[in-house]
């Protein structure tokens, strides 16, 4: 496969808008994103202590209708969505057969009979056609991802900034939950979710408001500190909160026990794709699991580097980058189980020099409550 | 912007001369394509460099740069205080923030680099590509 040309790129309501800002832009998974306005450090601060505005409507939506949604969601996902109720989501995994990740993503519990998923951008044909190819039964899945935008309000101020949009009483959506609500005049879903380890909303609505919430929302935040941001604070952040970027800690080589993600699979609840590889993959053990790691000087590791362990190639470093807040070089890496303790130190092969490092407890930031 | 006693290469380098030595360090479009700065690696005085191989590494948030020698010579000076102030380079790219300074081998070397007029030309079509 060749990698699209500029032309090619896909672009959200907001591309014009961007542009005009001056943003930096780059191809994200085939979509013309912005990585950056004022910079990652300035973003990366302003969502961890005032607010941060991102145009995450490259995201996929993937609805799911029919007397036997659940039934389906449950057979594609490895987390047990009959747990949730209305109004509620959950991370969650669309799992190959062989128990490791067609993509992660959030699902949403709309009513008995729908269900919202959010996948990521680059992943939305193929597990558009994934689902489609698992359906048994003669409920309804839509590409919608074209009738949504959405927009990720991060951070601690967010709460207040979004407030003054809508009567819904956001202090009452709990973390994991959402509404649909007007905000500003627009009908949205309104999610308490994210993917920056702050507090914050994500929400979706029709494309041609984007512009409107887009301006409304950063002309209200900007006595808060609110800035703009791109996917460049989106991954330090998430980084900095050990949350998995797919074809990084997570794809269709890996299952949810070696990404530290046994929290979202779920072989207790039935039948669903992969579950008998992943039943086995636990009794017998992993052989490799996903760790978080601190440089111990000033050498920083990146994507892809070579994690050796008492002078023996063990592993590779699935993110590495500098935690703006944390003012440390973190990274996450695959090592044998072995190694997992905390403490323990690895060589990291970062051009050619051997950067000790050390194996860490995640997440590497915990927002203060 | 571009200070019009400069040379620049192609790399995004700029090296001002002064004699037979040069000052060395990055354009602000290399600032600006790199984003924030922080931590960057100098070759020590004393060590021969060679025009278009790699001296050194500037590394940013998001991505690790090299840093490709504009001429040939011996560095006489790194700028030290890059290493606790990067973000030196993001602010003041063509003044404080030099990187390297350089006995040239060939001083004559520099001349034939572009000069600002042709360096700006060259930043101007790269950025009409990027925004087509």
């Amino acid at each position: 496969m060749t990698s699209p040309t500029t032309t090619q790129l896909r672009k959200t309501a907001l591309n014009a808008v961007h542009r005009r800002l001056h943003a930096k832009m780059v191809n994200f998974g085939g979509w013309d994103m912005p990585v950056e306005y004022s910079g990652i450090l300035a973003e990366h601060m302003a969502t961890r202590t005032a607010a941060g505005l991102f145009d995450v409507s490259h995201m996929g939506e993937i609805e799911v209708r029919g007397q036997d949604a659940l039934d389906l969601v449950q057979h594609v996902t490895c987390n047990d969505a009959a747990k949730l109720a209305p109004g509620q989501a959950q991370y969650s995994g669309l799992m190959t057969a062989q128990g490791t990740f067609v993509d992660d993503l959030l699902v949403h519990h709309i009513s008995g009979t729908h269900y919202l998923l959010c996948v990521n951008a680059g992943n939305q044909e193929k597990d558009f056609e994934y689902i489609c190819a698992h359906n048994r039964s003669t409920t309804q899945v839509e590409n919608a991802g074209e009738r949504y935008s959405q927009l990720a309000l991060q951070g601690p101020k967010a709460l207040r900034i979004l407030q003054r949009f809508t009567t819904v009483p956001l202090e009452s959506i709990h973390y994991y939950h959402f509404t649909s609500g007007a905000v500003d005049g627009v009908n949205c879903l309104i999610a308490r979710t994210g993917y920056t380890g702050e507090d914050g909303f994500e929400i979706y609505f029709a494309p041609e408001y984007s512009e409107k919430l887009w301006f409304n929302l950063l002309e209200a935040g900007a006595g808060h500190g609110l800035l703009p941001c791109g996917l460049g604070a989106r991954n330090t952040l998430r980084l900095e909160a050990s949350m998995c970027l797919y074809g990084h800690e997570i794809d269709d080589t890996t299952t949810p026990w070696e990404a530290g993600l046994a929290w979202i699979c779920k072989p207790e609840k039935g039948e669903f794709l992969g579950r008998e590889v992943l039943i086995l993959q636990k009794e017998k053990g992993v052989e490799r699991t996903l760790v978080g790691f601190e440089m111990q000087n000033r050498l920083i590791a990146r994507d892809g580097c070579r994690v050796s362990i008492d002078g023996k190639l063990s592993g590779r470093v699935t993110s590495g980058s500098p935690a703006p807040f944390l003012k440390k070089n973190i990274g996450m890496a695959y090592v044998p189980p072995a190694f997992e303790a905390p403490g323990t130190t690895i060589t990291i092969e970062i051009r050619g020099n051997q950067a000790p490092a050390r194996i860490v407890s995640m997440p590497f930031y915990k927002r203060p409550k | 912007m571009y200070p019009s006693d400069y040379r620049y290469t192609k790399e995004h380098e700029w090296i001002k001369m002064s004699g037979d030595t040069g000052t060395i360090g990055i354009t602000d479009y290399a600032q600006h394509e790199l984003g924030d700065v922080v931590y960057v690696e100098l070759p020590a005085a004393g060590t021969k460099i060679t025009a278009g191989q790699l001296f050194g590494t500037i590394e940013s948030v998001k991505a690790v740069s090299e840093i490709y020698a504009p001429v040939s010579g011996e560095v006489i000076e790194a700028n030290l205080a890059l290493s606790n102030a990067p973000e030196t380079v993001n602010s003041d790219p063509h003044g404080a923030a030099w990187l390297i300074k350089i006995k040239l081998a060939a001083p004559a070397e520099a001349s034939k680099l572009m000069d600002a007029a042709a360096y700006q030309t060259f930043i101007s079509d790269k950025e009409k590509e990027t925004s087509a």
